[in-house]
């Protein structure tokens, strides 16, 4: 196996301040190619960094009735970036695809989340789907859809997403174009309000 | 660093570094717990080169994805080398708060504060 990190040593200004004890997360999920990864660089005050993970996955694609129950193992990237937000506390945004099928990678990052940002392409909404029924059926965490605003991309009135999204009313809708960084920052505002009014922040989970 | 590279087949890699074990021994640690080397500590004199190389990152506070980052192997794996090297005293787990609970209140509005002021 290579290593990589002799080429690639640490500047001590990566290093986060000796103050800080504290660190939180945000998940940003969403279909291949919405711009989580933009985002996190935009906020980010390190070069977005990306990890593998190693996860198994049933087939995709294979014929059900040929099939026999069939995995496969697959290397999914995470890229992540990190924000002091306090002199104690650092925020850091782990990307993440949404899709059911790449559960088991954030099943485990989930713990403990402040919350997600839920990504979506008015092109593709429909690929948005998967990722907000896996987020509803499967935790109990707040989150807050973010419309990435690709020029060509079609522009519809939040409430139309809402209804086409099927999204409760509390539910924060925020456009943004994830290549600004005062706009990525309006995103993570969004959901920490949303998360602070949630009733689960309210109390330990059980 | 894209979008569209983000998913890719290959075969499993190789645990040889942990021999053989896929689970640390301590289940606290998440990708964003900050670690932090025990100063002045030399490394065992069993320690791999990876545990050198991490001990080294660690001189600074860094969250365990940014350690695996930089070693350029999975979070997962860093979390078992991770493990061997706290119960060794070598590694400190610098944010000292239940890794399952979800941020109080308090922590929730230092973050809102700190995202305002950005």
């Amino acid at each position: 196996m290579d290593s990589v990190t002799s080429e690639q040593p640490v500047r001590s200004s990566q290093h986060l301040a000796p103050t800080v004890a504290r660190s939180v997360k945000v998940l940003v999920v969403g279909a291949f190619g919405v711009g989580k990864t933009t985002l996190i660089g935009s906020v980010s005050e390190i070069e977005p960094l990306r990890t593998e993970e190693v996860i198994t996955t049933a087939s995709v694609g294979v014929d059900p009735v040929a099939g026999h129950g069939e995995k496969t193992t697959t290397t999914v990237a995470m890229d992540f970036g990190r924000v002091t937000v306090s002199p104690e506390v650092a925020l850091y945004l782990f990307g993440t695809p949404g899709q059911r099928r790449f559960w088991d990678l954030w099943a485990g990052l989930a713990d403990g989340a402040v919350g997600a940002v839920v990504m979506i392409d008015t092109r593709h909404l429909e690929d948005s789907f998967e990722v907000l029924d896996q987020l509803e059926l499967r935790t109990t965490m707040p989150f807050a859809v973010v419309v990435n605003e690709f020029p060509d991309a079609p522009q519809y009135p939040v409430e139309r997403l809402r209804a086409a999204l099927d999204l409760l009313p509390s539910t924060p809708i925020v456009k943004c174009d994830a290549r600004d960084r005062t706009s990525a920052v309006r995103v993570l505002v969004a959901l920490v309000e949303h998360a602070l009014t949630f009733p689960v922040f309210q109390k330990v989970l059980a | 660093m894209r979008d569209d590279e983000e998913y890719r087949d290959h075969p499993v890699r190789s645990y040889v570094l942990t021999s053989g074990r896929a689970h640390p021994t301590r289940n606290t640690l998440r990708p964003e717990t900050l670690l932090v080397a025990v100063d002045g500590r030399p490394a065992p004199a069993t320690a791999s080169g990876q545990q050198r190389e991490l001990l080294r990152l660690c001189r600074g506070t860094l969250a365990l994805a940014e350690v695996a980052a930089y070693l350029g192997l999975p979070v997962s794996l860093v979390a078992v080398l991770v493990s061997d090297l706290v119960d060794t005293g070598h590694l400190t787990i610098r944010s000292n708060h239940q890794a399952h609970a979800l941020p109080s209140r308090d922590v929730l509005e230092k973050v809102l504060d700190g995202l305002r002021n950005l």
